[in-house]
């Protein structure tokens, strides 16, 4: 007697966006409950738990991606405005940011370019396909940015997402360790070291631990973001034209 | 207006106009960071950002995990390419990502002594 109007249910919210935005944000709470209750353990990531607990339910359901992301596409579409946005901690830091020029503009050249090259060497020495290593190229850049270099670089965009986003995952869990290894003590190096090799998902991490970390986080991965963003296309045309 | 529906205005405004002149111009940057360049001019211009830009700005910038969760998801639609080459993907990406934050932090803590360090020398 219930089955048949809880059928039209599930059909009816089956097909609108609704469902799949709710579980975007339901499951991104879940993650982030784990998060708190471990006392922001940096394994738990939240992002991670998410995902997961998001591609289960879509294989369960039988949803297609494309499916999921006519209902995910709202929380997507906010990085725009979020990317424009991270000009506001990079003019409120810009007094700091002249006086540590040289750190800065050093620790981003080195960092940029380690990123970039450790990356596609490691990818390129290991047999990954060229599809591949042109999508692990800026996978310490934001995942929209990272999209839109390798859609330049004729890369795959959906997948340059995804190593962008588990690297920012990676980043925001390893970090901790890596810093305290090499005994880095000083919040704007970790803050900044994770902003710019971990993006939004470090700066998001650096920012729950520290507010100076999360400053020079947030200023990492605005000007990581529009270093690569200048940058790529620009080498990608010079070895274009050079061959 | 509140100040943060005043703030999402201004970054939509500038996202737009990012978009208008990257489309015009030819160049091969994403519309959102030639907005981000173009809000930063206009932030330095005016000294210090406005109340509503820094409530809207901050209240992404806190949330801005969530915001990539649905490309993660995306790790679906490549599967079979992942699982082909598990191998590459992961020690490239975890090598790289701890390189990655070790060079950078060394390099910002060396320079950020020396130039602190000749600083004081010239106070004292």
């Amino acid at each position: 007697m219930m089955a048949q109007p809880f059928f039209e249910l599930w059909v009816y919210l089956a097909a609108t966006p609704l469902a799949r935005l709710t579980l975007t944000l339901v499951m991104y709470a879940a993650g982030w409950w784990c998060y708190v209750r471990t006392g922001m353990h940096p394994l738990a990531n939240p992002v991670l738990i998410a995902v997961a607990l998001i591609v289960a339910a879509l294989v369960l359901t039988d949803t297609t991606y494309k499916t999921y992301f006519d209902g995910a596409q709202f929380v997507h579409f906010l990085l725009g405005p979020a990317v424009v946005g991270l000009a506001v901690p990079l003019a409120r830091e810009w007094d700091s940011v002249r006086r540590l020029a040289v750190p800065i503009a050093g620790a981003l050249a080195v960092g940029s370019a380690v990123a970039l090259v450790s990356a596609v060497g490691i990818g390129y020495a290991l047999g990954a396909s060229p599809a591949t290593l042109l999508s692990l190229a800026p996978k310490s850049v934001t995942a929209p940015i990272a999209m839109g270099i390798a859609e330049k670089l004729r890369g795959l965009p959906a997948l340059a997402a995804v190593f962008a986003v588990t690297t920012g995952i990676l980043g925001a869990a390893l970090g901790k360790y890596v810093l305290d290894a090499c005994r880095v003590r000083d919040w704007r190096a970790r803050g900044f070291a994770l902003g710019l090799a971990a993006h939004g998902i470090g700066t998001a991490r650096a920012f729950q631990v520290n507010a100076d970390a999360g400053a020079f986080a947030g200023l990492a991965f605005a000007l990581h973001g529009l270093l690569a963003a200048i940058l790529f296309p620009l080498g990608y045309w010079a070895l274009r034209g050079a061959s | 207006m509140s100040p943060l529906l005043a703030g999402f205005t201004w970054l939509l405004l500038f996202q737009c106009a990012g978009e208008a002149l990257v489309r015009l111009a030819g160049w091969p940057v994403p519309g959102p960071v030639a907005g981000m360049a173009l809000l930063f001019f206009a932030l330095l211009v005016r000294r210090s950002p406005p109340e509503s830009l820094s409530v809207a700005a901050d209240g992404l910038a806190r949330h801005l995990s969530l915001l990539f969760v649905p490309a993660g998801v995306g790790v679906m639609l490549h599967v079979a390419r992942v699982a082909d080459e598990w191998l590459p993907i992961v020690v490239a990406l975890t090598v790289s990502t701890v390189l990655a934050i070790a060079a950078t932090a060394l390099t910002f803590q060396w320079l950020a002594r020396r130039q602190e360090g000749s600083e004081s020398e010239q106070r004292g």
